[in-house]
């Protein structure tokens, strides 16, 4: 199968700190991968490398290489048109301040789409692509802020959608959220990998085993181990990922 | 013992720190009812209609108890409206300007350089505003339109843009600031550029703090009396643009109140003018409250 990410050597240092070491690694098309590791292990800090989210801090420094579909995501794209292809869900719910249509129609705005028809047309999928357009389609001009945090994240996760991306990265999405709103978010994501590559960050080992089909497991900034999802939970290859996913440590 | 002991001091501060409370709300209130007594006058003892002082621009009210000159305070109100105006068109581009610069696109510098200057500037006194307006200004004005003389609604609004810009610029900085970070990463993670993001996602969420410095600065403008009346040229007219010169209520005030007799209708009337100055900062309050408000229930629609 032809990979969506091809990671290679990529080292990323914060000022002095190195925070991936090596990392190499296949991201494929249409699966779920999940990223699990201890806090600080890097895999938040990977998960920002794949639509430069890090460019905006200061004092990153990334050499290595990382493909999309081919394209080296630092050399042959710029920031902006990456980020419209690999959208972003983040740990904390994060609405604009602004109604749920404005919201969601945000990124096809930044493309330029005027079009009120094509506006609707992209809104709607969005939001029913994210699950969410029956609970929101009679207050659609209320601000976002009304809904609850489940609700919020699932519009977030529309928002991001309606940019039109082929990949999503997620950051410990449902950490903030209850048990319901959590579950509807995973099946959201089994949805959502029909049409979408998905990279979630999870501290929870048992959302990575029921959602994804590949787990990769960060320790201080390398990745330990990288497999199917139920071989590694399984019969992990490594003894420091063993330690982990029965609890060991972490 | 000494349970007891604490429990006395308890009641003791807690009952200074109210009464120093309660001291502050009296003061509010007496003034008001002074300019309120001492204001009202007017248009009681002397029987004006609150419409003449509003909108008739004679002014010429007698020395005495007896009454019978006029009161209007147009050019007065006019004076003060449009050098007010004037600086805030100034001032309000130049801060929000300022306040992006320095938490937007270099916090560094803001935090380190810009923030302590602008703050800097807060502290000096109006009467040096007024100085340097008038020996700089004021000729260069002259100079520049050729005019007989440089007193002008423009040097008094560009004095007052002046004296605003910091207020105004700190007031907008905390706003920006105070939007979260996690709108930014969502605007940037959907493909804005920086443009964007702080002008359709952090601009917008900073309006109501943005719209509480521009009326805080606008307070400070009608409110200042010195450094104006230094530049203005105190000529009782209606200023045909703004290169002429004219007066405005602070001004008034200040020269007059010392050579009119006591209870007289002329000192009755700039009590009036007080009054009016009272009720607009009151007016600006409210205002503030309002948009304060208004943000606070938006963002209360989240839970």
């Amino acid at each position: 199968m032809k990979s969506k990410f091809e990671v290679s050597k990529l080292n990323l240092h914060y000022g002095q700190f190195h925070a991936l070491k090596d990392v190499s690694l296949s991201i494929f098309p249409h699966e779920v991968t999940a990223l699990i590791g201890p806090s600080g292990c890097g895999k938040s800090t990977f998960l920002k490398t794949l639509n430069r989210m890090n460019d905006l801090e200061d004092g990153v420094t990334i050499d290595g290489s990382v493909l999309l579909d081919g394209k080296d995501i630092f050399k042959d794209m710029d920031a902006i048109s990456l980020r419209q292809r690999v959208g972003m869900v983040f740990q904390q719910p994060n609405p604009f301040p602004k109604s749920i249509y404005e919201n969601v129609a945000y990124g096809p705005r930044l493309q330029g789409i005027r079009s009120k028809v094509k506006l609707d047309e992209i809104v709607e999928n969005a939001l029913r692509g994210a699950a969410i357009w029956d609970e929101v389609k009679d207050r659609l001009k209320k601000n976002a802020m009304g809904l609850s945090g489940g609700q919020q994240q699932r519009l977030c996760i529309a928002r991001a959608l309606a940019a039109g991306p082929d990949v999503l990265l997620m950051d410990e999405p449902t950490s903030a959220l209850d048990p319901i709103s959590t579950s509807k978010i995973e099946e959201l994501c089994a949805q959502l990998k029909k049409d979408y590559t998905i990279v979630m960050v999870t501290h929870n080992m048992q959302q990575a085993a029921r959602i994804s089909d590949r787990t990769a497991f960060f320790l201080l900034g390398e990745v330990v181990e990288y497999s199917d999802t139920d071989q590694m939970f399984s019969m992990p290859k490594d003894k420091r990922t063993e330690d982990y996913i029965t609890g060991r440590f972490g | 013992m000494k349970k007891k002991s604490l429990f006395w001091k308890e009641h003791f501060w807690h009952g200074l720190i109210t009464c120093c409370g309660l001291l502050v709300i009296v003061l509010t209130l007496a003034i008001g009812a002074f300019l309120v007594y001492k204001g009202s006058g007017t248009f009681t003892k002397y029987g004006h209609s609150i419409f003449e002082f509003f909108f008739s621009s004679k002014w010429a009210p007698a020395d005495n108890s007896t009454g019978g000159g006029a009161v209007g305070a147009a050019v007065y109100i006019v004076g003060s409206l449009s050098t007010c105006g004037l600086a805030l068109l100034i001032a309000a581009p130049f801060s929000i300007a300022a306040a992006i610069f320095m938490t937007e696109i270099s916090p560094k510098l803001g935090k380190s350089i810009f923030r302590p200057a602008v703050e800097l500037f807060v502290g000096i006194p109006s009467v040096i505003y007024g100085w340097v307006g008038l020996t700089t200004l004021v000729p260069a004005i002259k100079e520049l339109f050729d005019l007989n003389m440089g007193y002008s609604v423009l040097a008094a609004g560009i004095v007052l843009a002046v004296m605003i810009f910091p207020t105004i610029t700190t007031i907008a900085a905390d706003a920006l600031k105070s939007v979260p970070n996690d709108y930014r990463k969502a605007a940037y993670g959907l493909g804005a550029t920086r443009w964007q993001v702080i002008h359709q996602i952090v601009l917008p969420a900073a309006k109501p703090g943005i719209f509480t410095g521009i009326v805080m600065g606008l307070a400070r403008a009608f409110g200042e009396a010195l450094a104006v009346a230094m530049v203005i040229g105190k000529m009782r007219a209606f200023p045909k643009s703004i290169l002429s010169p004219t007066t405005n209520l602070t001004s008034a005030i200040a020269s007059d109140m010392g050579g009119a007799m006591e209870g007289g209708e002329y000192n009755t009337a700039l009590w009036t003018m007080a009054l009016l100055l009272f009720l607009i900062s009151l007016l600006f309050i409210f205002i503030i409250h309002r948009i304060v408000a208004k943000g606070g229930a938006e963002k209360d629609g989240s839970k």
